[in-house]
């Protein structure tokens, strides 16, 4: 019989709720396989005993309303959980607990789900290789001849899905943070609509882009994860008012008449042929399920990364100035109030946020605020305007997610500009607002995954969903991870 | 170059970031490659393009004044630095 962890999510709690597998021995299979699993550098803080317990009680106390009854999950150590360490992976935060709880990780209790730990994460979310946390980088299931980076900055939770050591789990996206590690490690990562899950709770990077959403070993299981961590929250002003809808109920591979949109300007210069060809591979596969595919302009494209990279760290360097060494987390000595502060944050802070924290400062300072930051958002609206009117003509937008397969620990860290290429075909979308989802669909000639993007009109998660549902159906990606760590 | 020394001092302190020497050699060089790559959009025209700070195509929502317990003093109290049960404690501010 194939193990308990092999299980999508799906598949898990239909099994709970038939009463084929307890609660306690599917916590237990998650709990063995993520202790043989430490190699990984996955889990931060776990919490086996307080979920060993937990899932007993569930099956005393059992609750088959409960969307995800029994599920043992993980999530990102960027969600506040109540009485557990969220470190953001930053020493600035080592120690705290928080007082209160996620709405997005209050939902997934509400409905039945068993917290596993917390995953790993690039610091303060900023990166794309897992490298800056201070808990050291997290190493990818798949490997060549070196350890690989298993991206960022959700690299903890795309390598603990892929490795099978959470049944799925969440992220958050800025830039990419959910979908470029979902390619680099063969899961499925959906980015919703900004405002289709609340904010509050999440510890904040860059207000206006960031999203939390799924990482899942299969399209359905990220349906189902968005419906439970969806819907409006008084407690965070951008989230929008809408409700969540049955996205895993509506799900359909019936995508006939689909109109998709190729975008000429994702074509770049310098990308690997294994990519282009996947694309390819992608429309092929649409046509062949009677989409009709149509090339579309994006003309502002290449200014994104350029964007988002003056509007990112601004929002950052506005929302980090909260660690003062007052009030929580990390403090270091200074003879005044002043220099108390600048030692903290100096000492607090990895190299790469505190990067963040310089460039967006120079930004908004005097004298150059328009000339960046307000040029920034004006480059904003002409990007949102060219989705706007490429949705007029096409449903969804396929793409790439990332420019390469995943790289090899250490080889980008010198040169933050290669660092941020990563992020080419997933932050036009963060910058105008649209939910994104990237699914595996095949593997370079080092045997690595590779990832297909598709794009959305605003709130319409359900036919990105679809659309990827139809296709993960006809591709069949297998996982090749094989447990050399173990 | 657009950064110097200079900037970088001016921004750590702006910041409330310590610097040293070598951090401020280390920023030169990182931060005037990454303002040379956003530059690009001084090629973009953009005169009468309105700026957008938000994609919340909604209203601000409104809730009731109203007072709600949500937050437990010694529990807030208990993430600080410093071990007193009543207040912050920070270094000296007035002589």
């Amino acid at each position: 019989m194939s193990e308990i962890y092999q299980l999508s999510l799906s598949e898990l709690v239909d099994k709970i709720k038939s009463k084929e597998i307890s609660c306690e021995d599917a916590a237990k299979s998650y709990i063995d396989r993520a202790s043989k699993s430490k190699k990984l550098n996955c889990y931060i803080v776990d919490t086996f005993e307080n979920a060993l317990s937990k899932a007993k009680e569930q099956d005393q106390n059992f609750n088959d309303k409960q969307k995800l009854f029994g599920a043992p999950i993980a999530v990102k150590d960027l969600f506040c959980t109540k009485g557990i360490q969220t470190s953001a992976s930053s020493k600035m935060l080592e120690g705290f607990k928080p007082e209160y709880e996620s709405t997005v990780t209050s939902k997934l209790w509400e409905h039945g789900a068993n917290l596993l730990g917390k995953l790993n994460c690039d610091e303060y979310a900023m990166g794309s290789s897992n490298e800056t946390s201070y808990f050291g980088n997290v190493i990818n299931p798949y490997r060549n001849d070196k350890d690989l980076v298993p991206g960022g900055s959700s690299g903890g939770s795309a390598s603990a899905v892929a490795a099978n050591l959470t049944v799925a789990t969440v992220g958050t996206d800025t830039g990419g943070s959910i979908r470029q590690p979902a390619s680099f490690t063969g899961i499925v990562g959906l980015k919703p609509t900004y405002g289709r899950c609340s904010r509050w709770g999440v510890v904040a990077f860059a207000s206006s882009l960031d999203q939390a959403g799924p990482m899942s070993k299969t399209v359905k299981d990220s349906a189902l994860m968005l419906e439970v961590i969806s819907g409006h929250d008084e407690k965070d002003s951008t989230s929008a008012k809408k409700e969540t809808e049955p996205f895993s109920q509506k799900l359909t591979s019936n995508i006939k008449g689909l109109k998709i949109g190729i975008p000429k300007e994702y074509k770049v210069e310098g990308m690997p042929k294994q990519i282009t060809d996947l694309w390819n591979k992608g429309i092929e596969i649409s046509k062949s399920l009677g989409c009709e595919i149509k090339e579309i302009s994006l003309p502002h494209t290449k200014y994104a990364l350029p964007t988002y990279y003056i509007i990112a760290p601004a929002e950052a360097s506005s929302n980090l100035a909260r660690y003062d060494g007052v009030r929580y987390g990390f403090r270091a000595e200074g003879k005044d109030l002043i220099e108390m502060y600048e030692n903290t944050r100096a000492m607090g802070f990895g190299d790469e946020v505190k990067r963040r924290i310089l460039i967006g400062t120079y930004v908004l300072s005097s004298g150059y605020y328009d000339a960046y930051y307000l040029k920034a958002q004006r480059v904003r609206r002409l990007i949102k305007n060219d989705f706007d009117e490429a949705f007029k003509d096409v449903d969804t937008i396929l793409t790439p997610t990332a420019p390469s397969s995943a790289f090899a620990i250490g080889q980008n860290v010198d040169d933050p500009i290669s660092m941020y290429l990563n992020d080419v075909f997933t932050v036009p979308t963060n910058l105008a607002g649209l939910p994104a989802i990237s699914i595996p669909a095949g593997y370079d000639e080092k045997n690595l995954p590779l990832g297909l993007q598709l794009i959305g009109k605003s709130f319409d998660e359900q036919t990105i969903l679809n659309n990827a549902y139809a296709i993960e159906q006809n591709i069949n990606f297998k996982s090749q991870v094989k447990d050399w760590w173990i | 170059m657009a950064i110097t020394k200079d900037t970088v001092k001016k921004i750590s302190k702006l910041s409330r970031i310590a610097s040293n020497d070598q951090f401020e050699e280390n920023m030169i060089k990182d931060l005037n490659s990454i303002l040379k790559f956003v530059e690009q959009l001084n090629e973009v025209k953009i005169d009468s393009i309105e700026p957008l700070a938000s994609t919340v195509d909604q209203e601000i929502i409104k809730r009731e004044d109203a007072v709600k317990k949500m937050n437990d003093k010694n529990q807030i109290l208990s993430n600080s630095p410093t071990d007193n049960k009543d207040f912050y404690v920070v270094p000296k501010v007035i002589e």
